[in-house]
């Protein structure tokens, strides 16, 4: 991992699109190692876009963008072939292409720090077991192994936690705490809001950047309300006296163009 | 018995064909592995018949059949490009609208008066009429091509894997692709001459498709493929010789029946699972 100290990720007045009117602007934080930064917004809010910006294929069409050293990203689990005859490492092993001239296979070394990545997120006895057949939440800690065999420090998850059920979930949260505290920083796309207020920070996008800081101090009504063009609705939790949970409840469904 | 066994290996021009069918059996099921991967099955059946006139016009003017492919391959390709960029239709009708003016071409170019005799071995293969050079072109051109397979692996499997976070990982999905068809292209001017124009894609699809009924795994299941692709073509050939059936068209038979047999083993075998593992 080369790294030069200071952020992982820069952005200042960003924005970006794709030829027309940008799907993201006015975007500006940063990202240091060991952050756990939240990305929060409705589907269409530019969580995607800002992804690809990062990853590098998409140019930004204002402001800049500083990305120290490499990015892996962690894809929606849904997304790659449950069907597709490979191993758990095997697909962890591709994270190593990212490091080889094209003509080079993985070596003896790239398997075992593979076999290390798979061990770091507690499916070191699945090395063998067919992707495919793995649950959903062991697929997408067996596509973070593929990540962190990358050696990048700036990790992206496009919604890690869909479709996992509650053990899952607190697997993949510890999983994520270990890594941060390894020194990776992690942007996080997610719906949870819950969940994001136990991160470093949060970043809140709907078309443009609603909102960078600390969820405690970031996360009022007026940003959610801002981020999910809804109205929050306070719903009187049962048994818990004074405390209440919001519900946010959006006008309309907003869907990629 | 035995003499039925081994009175094909005797025969020079069956022991030539039986060279060439192992050489595109092992090419055609290793290769045929990326092209169903890869949704190219379509692609390859649409290439193999595009190439057609290029095969006629070759045998009417008396030049080599694969330089003929070759040109015919170019042409398909040029012409499915040039199509693409009609505006309006989707990714298959201008591949569909190509590949049948080309075959018409062909098939015209093919009855016309001046036509030599054995035309009609470009359509179904001739893999008996073999010589030793066309064998050893064939040689080098899958020795070849299992090299450039055996590198691009990583990269090919990455890809076809995940073709979105492709480019994450370092590598062009467009580069992949490009990979691969040109691995087709080199695959189809071998195995043409053999199994001819309207034969070559069961070698390319059958004996991976059958694999992929067996196999978890992709380097054994492309060990499988190109079995099935040699055992095939030799079946095919001691068909050829002992019930005097034409060649290329009883080792695409033999390949068939491969895949039905192992589809309906396979079925037979989940259904009676399913049917003995507990409810829940």
């Amino acid at each position: 991992m080369s790294y030069g100290g200071g952020p992982l990720v820069t952005a200042q007045g960003l924005a970006a699109g794709y030829g027309g009117p940008p799907v993201i602007s006015d975007a500006a934080f940063a990202v240091a190692p060991g952050d756990r930064v939240g990305l929060l917004g409705p589907n269409g809010g530019g969580k995607t876009t800002l992804f690809r910006v990062i990853l590098g294929e998409l140019s930004p069409s204002a402001g800049s963008l500083r990305v120290e050293g490499s990015v892996a990203t962690v894809p929606q689990t849904d997304r790659s072939r449950l069907d597709f005859p490979v191993t758990a490492l095997d697909v962890a092993l591709m994270g190593a292409l990212s490091r080889l001239p094209w003509w080079r296979r993985p070596s003896r070394d790239d398997r075992r720090r593979a076999l290390e990545a798979l061990d770091t997120v507690a499916l070191r006895e699945h090395a063998d077991a067919p992707f495919g057949e793995l649950s959903g939440g062991q697929r997408q800690r067996v596509l973070i192994a593929r990540a962190l065999v990358q050696d990048s420090l700036l990790l992206l998850l496009d919604e890690p936690y869909g479709g996992l059920d509650a053990t899952s979930t607190e697997r993949l949260t510890a999983l994520l705490d270990r890594l941060s505290q390894r020194g990776h920083g992690l942007m996080i796309a997610t719906h949870d809001l819950v969940q994001a207020r136990e991160w470093d920070l949060v970043l809140c996008l709907n078309r443009r950047q609603i909102a960078f800081g600390p969820p405690a101090i970031a996360l009022d009504r007026a940003t959610i309300e801002a981020t999910y063009g809804a109205a929050l609705v306070d719903l009187p939790r049962e048994g818990e006296g004074e405390e209440e949970s919001r519900a946010i409840l959006p006008p309309h469904h907003h869907d990629h163009p | 018995m035995i003499d039925a066994i081994l009175d094909p290996w005797r025969d020079p021009v069956t022991l030539r064909a039986i060279a060439e069918v192992s050489l595109i059996g092992v090419a055609g099921g290793v290769l045929g592995c990326w092209i169903v991967f890869y949704g190219l099955a379509y692609g390859a059946e649409s290439l193999s018949h595009g190439l057609f006139p290029g095969l006629v016009l070759a045998a009417l003017l008396g030049l080599p059949l694969l330089l003929g492919a070759a040109g015919g391959l170019l042409a398909a390709a040029l012409a499915v490009a040039l199509a693409a960029r009609v505006p309006g239709l989707d990714r298959d009708t201008p591949v569909a609208i190509v590949v049948t003016s080309l075959f018409g071409l062909g098939a015209l170019l093919a009855l016309s008066a001046e036509t030599p005799p054995g035309l009609q071995g470009l359509l179904f293969g001739d893999v008996l009429g073999l010589t030793d050079v066309d064998l050893l072109i064939a040689a080098v051109l899958v020795v070849a091509l299992l090299v450039a397979l055996g590198v691009l692996h990583p990269r090919l499997l990455a890809v076809a894997f995940d073709r979105a976070s492709a480019r994450g990982l370092g590598i062009a999905p467009f580069a992949a692709d490009a990979a691969v068809l040109v691995a087709l292209a080199v695959a189809l001017l071998v195995a043409v001459q053999g199994l001819g124009n309207l034969l070559v894609v069961a070698l390319l699809v059958g004996p991976a498709a059958t694999a992929r009924l067996l196999a978890h795994r992709v380097a054994p299941m492309m060990g499988l493929a190109a079995a099935i692709g040699v055992a095939c073509g030799i079946a095919g050939l001691y068909a050829s010789y002992h019930l005097n059936t034409a060649a290329g068209a009883s080792i695409a038979a033999a390949m068939v029946l491969a895949y039905a047999g192992v589809a309906t083993a396979t079925t037979l075998r989940t259904d009676g699972r399913a049917r003995q593992a507990p409810l829940g």
